[in-house]
């Protein structure tokens, strides 16, 4: 049990991956929003200490456009490149090896797409990649399926963290199999986060109080009609999460029981 | 004037001067210190880029960090 677990006045629940230690457990993504400047302002107000980037070709024809490491400080935030785009696994580790060259760090995040339509991952693709680059010295943290199966086998292929969908990749459709994220959870010797699917405040705090080490996103801040203001909420629902997780819920009853005592009714 | 040589540049043809890859990314307007580089297919290790020589027909992979979820 860590230090916030048995002493709810001890505010320090920082967690950790790959050896490194963070506060928030809010991650968040940089791309769909209107410009850097309204990236840099949500990721200030989510208090994220980790962003999702992704690695692309520079424009040769345009190559003095402001860049992202302009307005997000690498050194003050973690950079965490991705694989989005990635349908194989040897596309997947080119990409983060070149990412590994760009930023000079470890720690990664592996998602290889099964197809288009839904961004479903592809599993065997998925594991096969992870296992490459762990035995490369890289630390994955991979977006899987929701599976407690497919977990396993990423624990096994030295998955750092297991980071399985609540729903579709950009859907907003919220957490749609509690069960699974609950059993991946249990399941799970590294931190296990939420990652695509939330759509709203709720279903982050969700997610944490499933027992979720953290909650990865990008579209529900960056599409919101404040993301600044949203990205506020989500910071404030991971914690709302965590911290109803550690008290531990009321059990659920099929009927209602009164609040007020019976005895001494007039 | 130095040799011109041809490389292909994250899929387009560029004629450039430049003796080593560092030099060629300064020539670009980009920080070599900002980008990850491919050479003929084999990652150029950063600490190398400076000493890193082209010929004429190399392909090169430029790449950065960009917004992404």
């Amino acid at each position: 049990m860590s230090e916030a677990e048995t002493n709810p006045n001890n505010t320090d629940d920082s967690w950790e991956v790959a050896g490194q230690r963070f506060n928030s457990r809010l991650i968040v993504g940089t791309g769909k929003y209107k410009d850097f400047a309204q990236n840099a302002a949500a990721v200030e107000a989510s208090g994220a200490e980790i962003v999702t980037v992704a690695v692309r070709r520079v424009n040769i024809s345009d190559p003095s456009q402001p860049v992202l490491m302009d307005y997000i400080d690498p050194k003050k935030t973690t950079y965490l490149p991705n694989t989005a785009g990635c349908f194989t696994a040897d596309d997947a580790i080119r990409t983060l090896r070149l990412a590994r060259e760009a930023g000079g760090w470890d720690l990664v995040k592996l998602e290889v797409l099964g197809e288009a339509r839904t961004l479903y991952p592809n599993m065997v693709e998925t594991i096969r990649a992870c296992e490459v680059l762990a035995n490369e010295g890289f630390k994955p943290m991979v977006y899987c399926v929701d599976d407690p199966i497919a977990a396993q086998q990423l624990e096994e292929a030295g998955a750092v963290a297991i980071m399985p969908l609540g729903a579709p990749i950009g859907s907003g459709l919220g957490i749609q199999n509690q069960v699974t994220i609950r059993l991946i959870v249990e399941g799970a010797k590294v931190p296990v986060l939420v990652d695509a699917g939330v759509g709203t405040a709720s279903d982050a705090a969700v997610a944490m109080e499933l027992g979720c080490d953290g909650v990865l996103m990008n579209t529900a801040i960056a599409e919101a009609k404040d993301p600044i203001r949203m990205a506020r909420a989500m910071k404030l629902s991971v914690e709302a999460g965590r911290e109803a997780y550690l008290a531990g819920r009321m059990g659920r009853r099929k009927y209602a029981d009164p609040s007020s005592p019976l005895a001494g009714l007039i | 004037m130095a040799q011109q040589i041809t490389l292909t540049v994250n899929g387009d043809a560029r004629k450039t001067a430049a003796a080593t890859i560092a030099d060629f990314v300064r020539e670009l307007g980009l920080e070599p210190q900002k980008v990850a580089v491919e050479h003929n297919g084999e990652i150029s290790p950063r600490s190398g880029l400076e000493a890193a020589a082209l010929t004429d027909g190399d392909h090169l992979e430029i790449v950065h960090f960009v917004g992404g979820g």
